[in-house]
């Protein structure tokens, strides 16, 4: 059982709104300092679900991420957790890429990994949230998808999917090679172990540019993009929160409970 | 490019009626095809939908193509992109609306890709710029902390999904009038690569959080699975329900369904009790259309208290409590 995860390095979803900002001209979130970038939640979730496959048939996980030199912590990280080899694709024609060109570069490295039975990809990037990438390289490779996984058995060239859905989930069953999208409902990443770490750290990870991956320049970066970001902004806000407070918090809780009696919500 | 016109909306049929984000998409769909002076179609897929094609012009829609087919009475990713990727050809939309919902979220960005096209997805607002008549499309990113304006300026459909709840629908007319087409997909059963098992309802008992009129989410500071019932204490009091933000979710503590956020459940509700929750764009992403939002958080700094309208900064287990038997009491009367 060989799996490709594709994996992105994101600033991290947990910074909170007060320390966020944009460079407006840029179009990009400027990384809150004290704060380092991280690997994508939903990607962890896919590194983990194809080590879960890995433990279960054996077989090679390789990942691979696209995006600034930076990127490659997230790589070593996502090694220490057990994958067997990581790729990083770093070009500057790869820069500006929207979902439509990320997918393109993506699928290209994927074919130069060369056989597998599983890509994994996380449902959608924690920073721009657009879910595209996955059902994109799929399309572009050719083979099925199932999106928004939570569960995945393999066996006899199949996969028996567990997909969310608002009220359950289904269950589908897919041929491989297939491409599958992870949701957080797979449960929490392993941890990184001790022996992990340290066989990560002897690793390299090689990195590839436009001409390595066989990539045609009119499909990367801001040429293959098929939308175009006018702006970005902080949405304003008026958030005028009213602290009730009170001698204890007996007190306090009788006074929140009244205001909401005085309002008529209760 | 320059002969592709009008508006599709990719409608859904649900338990017999059209689904509320086809009402609202339908909405926004009417006052883009009028800004451009274009029509407003609608496709309705399934296994028999042909019963629903008058609603869909009762809510805005000039034309409405039926697909019908058994093999499309599940959502399967392979039938339907290959029935909207023919439809695309011959209908020639200049703009393409989904709902960012389980199904949107799956067949649009394939579809995309199919079509050689840009998407957006989750959008909450989409307008026509008077001077280019592209259609500018508004998502939330970095979780919400932001918003992007998008345009797709080479392609053609132009794609977007919608946010649910984001859309006004329009009145029911009923002396609207429009055209409905059969549409021939041409589909075989060997153009079906993902084969469809079965699906398993997981639905917690109660009111649904979805329509809940109060929603009482609990966060990480929780602290574990036994906590909730004092949530749950709360909520049935209240008439409402119990959702939860993603650690909870993610470390079993309560079902997965319950969760509120971008990736989980979206709630509108008149009254939002956050409780030991931060307050994490993700999870806000999922409940800012709260009509009212009150919250219990220790850490005076949290995310929360800048979306709130009341807030108790303290240590839940000791404020919940007496609140809880407070509003009991004012429930009494």
């Amino acid at each position: 059982m060989n799996s490709i995860v594709c994996v992105k390095e994101i600033p991290d979803p947990e910074t909170p709104a007060a320390a966020f900002s944009i460079d407006p001209v840029a179009m990009r979130a400027i990384p809150a300092k004290d704060t380092p970038p991280v690997i994508s939640p939903f990607d962890e979730q896919a590194v983990e679900a194809a080590l879960r496959l890995k433990d279960a048939h054996g077989g090679k996980v390789t990942a691979l991420s696209m995006g600034a030199p930076s990127a490659e912590k997230v790589l070593k990280h996502v090694l220490s957790m057990g994958a067997d080899e990581a790729f990083l694709l770093n070009d500057s024609s790869f820069d500006d890429s929207d979902s439509a060109s990320t997918a393109y570069a993506l699928a290209q490295a994927i074919k130069k990994v060369g056989e597998f039975d599983l890509v994994f990809c996380g449902r959608q990037a924690g920073d721009f949230d657009a879910g595209q990438v996955g059902s994109g390289i799929a399309e572009i490779l050719s083979i099925p998808s199932v999106t928004v996984a939570k569960k995945i058995e393999a066996s006899d060239g199949k996969a028996r999917v567990e997909r969310v859905l608002p009220d359950g989930y289904e269950v589908v069953e897919v041929s491989l090679p297939a491409l599958i999208t992870v949701s957080s409902e797979v449960g929490e990443p392993r941890y990184a172990t001790l022996k992990g770490i340290m066989a990560a750290a002897k690793k390299t990870v090689p990195v590839w540019n436009a001409q390595e991956i066989g990539a045609e320049p009119s499909k990367l970066g801001v040429a293959g993009a098929r939308t175009k970001m006018l702006k970005l902004f902080i949405p304003v806000r008026e958030a005028k929160c009213e602290i009730i407070e009170g001698e204890n918090e007996e007190e306090t809780a009788f006074k929140l409970a009244l205001k909401l009696r005085e309002i008529k919500l209760i | 490019m320059a002969d592709n016109k009008g508006v599709l909306v990719c409608g859904e049929c649900m338990d017999g009626n059209l689904a509320a984000m086809t009402l609202e998409l339908l909405g926004i769909g009417r006052k883009l095809a009028d800004d451009l002076g274009e029509e407003l179609a609608a496709v309705l897929m399934g296994e028999k939908v042909v019963d629903l094609a008058e609603e869909a012009i009762r809510f805005g829609a000039d034309k409405v193509y039926i697909v019908e087919s058994p093999l499309l009475k599940d959502y399967v990713t392979d039938s339907y992109v290959a029935v909207m990727e023919k439809l695309c050809q011959e209908a020639t939309p200049s703009i393409l609306l989904m709902g960012q919902n389980s199904m949107g979220r799956d067949l649009a960005p394939r579809l995309a890709f199919r079509l050689g096209t840009g998407l957006t997805t989750d959008c909450l607002e989409l307008r026509i710029d008077p001077d280019t008549k592209l259609m500018v499309q508004t998502k939330p990113v970095y979780g919400g902390n932001a918003l992007a304006e998008i345009v797709c300026e080479q392609t053609r459909p132009q794609m977007a999904t919608v946010r649910p709840k984001c859309m006004e629908p329009l009145q029911r007319d009923d002396s609207r009038k429009g055209e409905v087409v059969t549409f021939d997909a041409g589909l075989d059963a060997s153009m079906i690569k993902v084969k469809w098992l079965d699906k398993v309802k997981e639905e917690v008992e109660g009111v649904k959080l979805e329509d809940a009129e109060v929603v009482v989410v609990g966060g990480r500071g929780m602290g574990g699975p036994e906590a909730f019932a004092q949530l749950h204490e709360l909520a049935k009091m209240l008439g409402g329900a119990v959702g939860a933000t993603r650690p909870p979710c993610d470390s079993g503590w309560v079902p997965t369904t319950s969760q509120v956020g971008l990736t989980g459940k979206l709630v509108t509700p008149t009254l939002y009790i956050g409780v030991a929750n931060s307050g994490a764009s993700q999870h806000l992403a999922g409940c800012s259309g709260s009509k009212n939002m009150i919250a219990i958080n220790k850490d005076p700094d949290a995310n929360i208290f800048k979306v709130c309208q009341y807030g108790v900064v303290g240590d839940y287990r000791k404020v919940l409590p007496p609140f809880v038997q407070k509003v009991k009491e004012l429930l009494a009367g």
